[in-house]
């Protein structure tokens, strides 16, 4: 009686064989769907719920009452008092000090109001509680930001900067994680709606700019890392170059001086770099080319994007076909191009951290309102810039700055140092921004600074002793 | 108090998904027709369980009469559904059935929240797919000359992609919609029809040659009208099609190799696909254009998490389209990742069942057209979800039965009913072999019988001295 039917099974088999393979095929399809979801849930989605795009958590403020902004050192930035009759005022204890970083929360978010808006309105407080304040109708206390920012750094950097114009900003460079930012002109964020008109008014002073994030100077001087090490990736070696000073170069009717004319006669790469000389800069610029030099500032992240949007990118614009002058120009760092601060304090943290830029950070944790640990920020690597070798050289350079060159004021203060000073002229009298980038301690690089003060005048007049006071308190703290 | 409600409304709505989704696989294994029954009968109790919790929440939230009107239409709809089904097809399967009900309870749940006007007009065009729905199964059973119309349906599907392209206006970027329907839809049905009758009696290289020139009119046409994702399924659905039909997996290869060749080239030629995935690799760096859309469904399947903000708690209205091809965001924002995932199941299990009775039919037509209808199901709903969720490029397509869209739903059920109609034809091609089978053991065993009878008589005679 079974003979038909085991007739028939052979011959189906092989034709379904198809249709197995394609439900095979899409059962699969199906599963990477639903495995890509969990992996965008895990891993991805923070990075979209935190951008500042997304006003979606906004409305989560009826349900939450903001959380507190700490700093590393324990100390309140920002909090929300919820007074008697339910209306909840954002205070600032710190007021201007902070006003960038931190960031305010009234026309519109900025700083880390904006960046951790997000954990600020989450609430994770034991579930129990939440569902009592659920249902008496009350907010949820919302989880608190601990940051990265240590208010001693902070406030050595913003009293040193003083009623100039300029930005500070201070990093771990093994860590990627900020421990000072300081721009000024700058604003009080406790009062930031009433001053708000007046504010965005002001075109001169632009004090709601984050300087140290997002101000586009010339680098002056601070580029010859780059040029040295586009030298350094050429040739093989910096120790072949040498160079008669004589305080002043031309080159097709162009002429460029160092400053105030001083001749500093027989010079190798690595003395060059320590007088800032601009003649020798300039002869090297013309003698890589623009090509190259783009080449090797593109690897550094100009004209590519920095670890944040919120980072402004910087600008470099030599080609093969740039004029002389312009490859002189902008061998010594003038020219058309333009950084940021944070830009050149990557650089300097690669530079100290064999040649790896970890990723920024400002938040070190996320803490629930009964400080229970919500999340915990791991250091990450960004980009390689250099590799060890280039690193330990641009370092070995940095050095001769600090011991023989235009940085010996941080010379004889119990620690040691490296970094490069920079005089970014910016109009035609010859004014200068004031830069300085560079790292504390040698041996072990503890923190990485940037430093510019606008029309500062030489990077050794204004920026070093900042970053010299910055230095100091960084060894009180510990 | 009201939060309260809503928060555990939404504990409430994932675990009957949950249980749902359960039965969905734990139905396909073989058990007795009680057990079966029984479960199909809980399958539907958490339907209506899920559907009255969620337009309570809606209803609470909104205090809007509509709702509570919206709520009562939805039952009835699903109740006549369900019991004209039962009296008309008794063999029809009603597991697919029961997962057709659940994704459309889903959709409504969500549009009710979105939008009322177009939940209303869903359900209205879902009530005129449903009479559709009980129509199809005994036309299909009537209409054996289906198979013989292959040249009709390729003019029927080039001319009228060919009208949308002259005639059509264009919306988001794509010409789509002609009289306010969108045929593509309803192409997607004539195409699989076209290949299955034309390749289900002899396949030779001159035959793969002419349908491959068809399908690739079809496709062309629709790049052309930058309605990328249905040139991608009708693309998808023609290459499983010929491959099955041919059985060598050599023009699946190259099929996907020239495929790919195309994907490039249609990425140097077109800036609208290019548009598509500079929004894909990096949307958050051209958020003020291209990828806007894609990241405000971002940030609502991220906000949503694993448990959802609860039904109206949410701000799902600030994705573009949400309705329509954005719907599984919304779904993602308000009912969470594990309702999502939960969600695809179902439409995996809805997919596994087409193939299910692909692979049982015997007629080489029904067969192909189960199998064709199944991939363009299961591909649209990868295009879509995986758009949204920025696993491939965006492509607009719906969520069939889920999302907003007159043509996609009435097409969708069009389609399932096909289906049901094969089934219904194989259950009882299968009780008619049955039944064959059964006669001729009763005659083999009748004849066997007289033999024996016979031989028993003639021994005993023999036996006698």
């Amino acid at each position: 009686m079974s003979a038909p039917e085991e007739a028939r099974v052979p011959e189906k088999r092989p034709r379904n064989r198809e249709y197995t393979l394609v439900s095979v095929f899409f059962v699969l399809i199906f599963v990477s769907l639903i495995g890509y979801l969990v992996y965008f849930n895990t891993f991805v989605s923070d990075d979209f719920i935190n951008s500042p795009y997304n006003t979606r958590q906004d409305t989560f403020s009826d349900r939450v009452v903001r959380g507190s902004i700490l700093s590393e050192d324990g100390y309140v930035l920002a909090q929300t008092t919820v007074y008697v009759d339910g209306t909840e005022q954002r205070t600032y204890p710190y007021a201007n000090m902070f006003a960038h970083v931190v960031g305010y929360d009234s026309h519109g978010k900025s700083g880390l109001e904006s960046e951790a808006n997000f954990s600020l309105l989450s609430s994770h407080t034991f579930f129990i509680d939440q569902m009592k304040n659920e249902f008496y109708g009350r907010k949820n206390p919302g989880d608190n930001v601990v940051t990265s920012l240590n208010v001693t750094l902070q406030s050595t950097a913003y009293n040193a900067l003083g009623s100039r114009r300029g930005a500070v900003i201070v990093l771990e460079p093994k860590t990627g994680r900020i421990l000072a930012m300081v721009s000024k002109p700058d604003f009080d964020p406790n009062t930031i709606a009433s001053d708000w008109d007046a504010l965005v008014q002001d075109g001169n002073n632009s004090s709601l700019l984050n300087r140290a994030t997002n101000g586009a100077y010339p680098p002056g001087s601070t580029f010859k890392l780059v040029t040295a090490l586009d030298y350094f990736r050429q040739k093989g070696t910096l120790e072949g170059y040498s160079y008669l000073c004589e305080g002043i170069i031309t080159e097709e009717d162009h002429t460029i001086h160092c400053y105030n004319e001083t001749a500093h006669g027989a010079e190798t790469l690595y003395s060059a770099f320590a007088n800032s000389c601009n003649c020798a800069f300039a002869d090297i610029g013309i003698r890589l080319g623009g090509a190259s030099l783009r080449k090797t500032a593109e690897e550094l992240l100009f004209n590519r994007k920095l670890p944040f949007d919120s980072y402004k990118k910087s600008t470099f614009s030599l080609t093969g076909n740039s004029p002389v002058p312009l490859v002189m120009q902008t061998a010594i760092g003038q020219g058309n191009t333009l950084v940021s601060p944070a830009h050149m304090a990557l650089i300097a943290c690669a530079a100290a951290n064999g040649g790896v830029v970890m990723r920024p950070t400002l938040i070190d944790e996320i803490r629930n309102a009964d400080g229970d640990l919500v999340k915990k920020t791991k250091p990450v690597s960004y980009a390689r810039l250099f590799s060890n070798n280039e690193a330990n050289l641009l370092g070995k350079l940095m050095q001769g700055v600090v011991e023989n060159g235009t940085a010996t004021a941080l010379l004889g203060r119990g620690y040691t140092a490296a970094g490069k000073t920079g005089s970014a002229e910016f109009d035609e009298n010859g004014s200068s921004h004031s830069w300085f980038i560079g790292y504390r301690n040698v041996e072990d690089p503890e923190i990485a600074v940037a430093v510019i003060v606008e029309n500062g005048g030489t990077g050794s007049e204004a920026a070093v002793p900042i970053a010299g006071m910055i230095f100091d308190a960084y060894g009180m703290l510990q | 108090m009201l939060n309260l409600t809503v928060e555990l409304s939404k504990y409430v709505i994932l675990t009957l998904m949950v249980v749902y989704t359960f039965y969905c696989f734990y139905l396909v294994r073989r058990q007795s027709r009680e057990d079966q029954a029984e479960s199909l009968n809980k399958q539907i109790l958490l339907i209506v369980l899920m559907d009255t919790t969620a337009l309570a929440v809606v209803f609470l939230k909104t205090r809007k009469m509509e709702v509570i009107v919206f709520y009562c239409l939805m039952m009835a709809y699903f109740a006549l559904l369900l019991l004209l089904y039962r009296v008309l097809y008794k063999k029809a399967s009603m597991l697919l059935l029961n997962n057709m009900c659940m994704l459309q309870s889903i959709g409504f749940i969500m549009l009710c929240r979105l939008h009322m006007e177009s939940a209303l007009r869903q359900l209205l065009i879902s009530a005129g797919g449903g009479v559709l729905a009980l129509l199809i199964p005994f036309l299909i059973r009537k209409m054996r000359f289906l198979r013989r119309l292959a040249w009709l349906y390729a003019a029927v599907g080039i001319l009228m992609l060919g009208a949308v392209l002259v005639l059509a206006r264009t919306s988001y970027g794509a010409k789509l919609s002609l009289l306010g329907m969108q045929p593509s839809e309803v192409i997607k049905i004539t195409f699989v029809f076209f290949m299955a009758s034309y390749l289900c009696r002899e396949v030779t290289l001159k035959r793969i040659i002419i349908a491959t020139a068809i399908a690739a009119l079809h496709v062309v046409i629709l790049v052309i009208s930058r309605d990328l994702g249905s040139a991608l399924i009708f693309f998808i659905t023609y290459l499983f099609m010929i491959y099955v039909i041919t059985r060598q997996f050599r023009y699946l290869l190259l099929g996907t190799a020239g495929g790919a060749a195309a994907s490039v080239a249609a990425y140097f030629l077109f800036g609208h696909v290019r548009q598509r995935v500079s929004a894909w690799r990096d949307p958050l760096a051209v958020y003020e254009n291209e990828g806007y859309q894609i990241v405000q469904s971002l940030f609502a399947i991220g906000t949503g998490g694993w448990f959802g903000m609860g039904l109206c708690q949410g701000s799902p209205e600030k994705i573009p389209v949400v309705r329509n091809d954005l719907i599984f965001s919304a779904i993602c924002e308000e009912l969470g990742g594990i309702f999502a995932i939960c969600l695809i199941l179902v439409c995996m299990s809805f997919f596994l069942m087409i193939v299910n009775i692909s692979l049982k039919i015997k007629n080489p037509f029904y067969k192909l057209i189960a199998l064709g209808l199944g991939t363009e199901y299961a591909f649209q709903v990868f295009l879509t979800i995986g758009g949204v969720t920025k696993f491939i490029p965006l492509t607009g397509v719906t969520l069939p039965l889920v999302s907003y869209g007159g043509t996609s739903v009435i097409s969708t059920m069009i389609m399932v009913s096909i289906i049901q109609g094969l089934y219904i034809l194989r259950e009882e091609e299968d009780e008619e072999i049955e039944r064959l089978r059964r006669d001729a053991i009763q005659r083999a065993r009748e004849r066997e019988q007289a033999r024996t009878g016979k031989e028993s008589v003639r021994s005993r005679r023999s036996a006698r001295p």
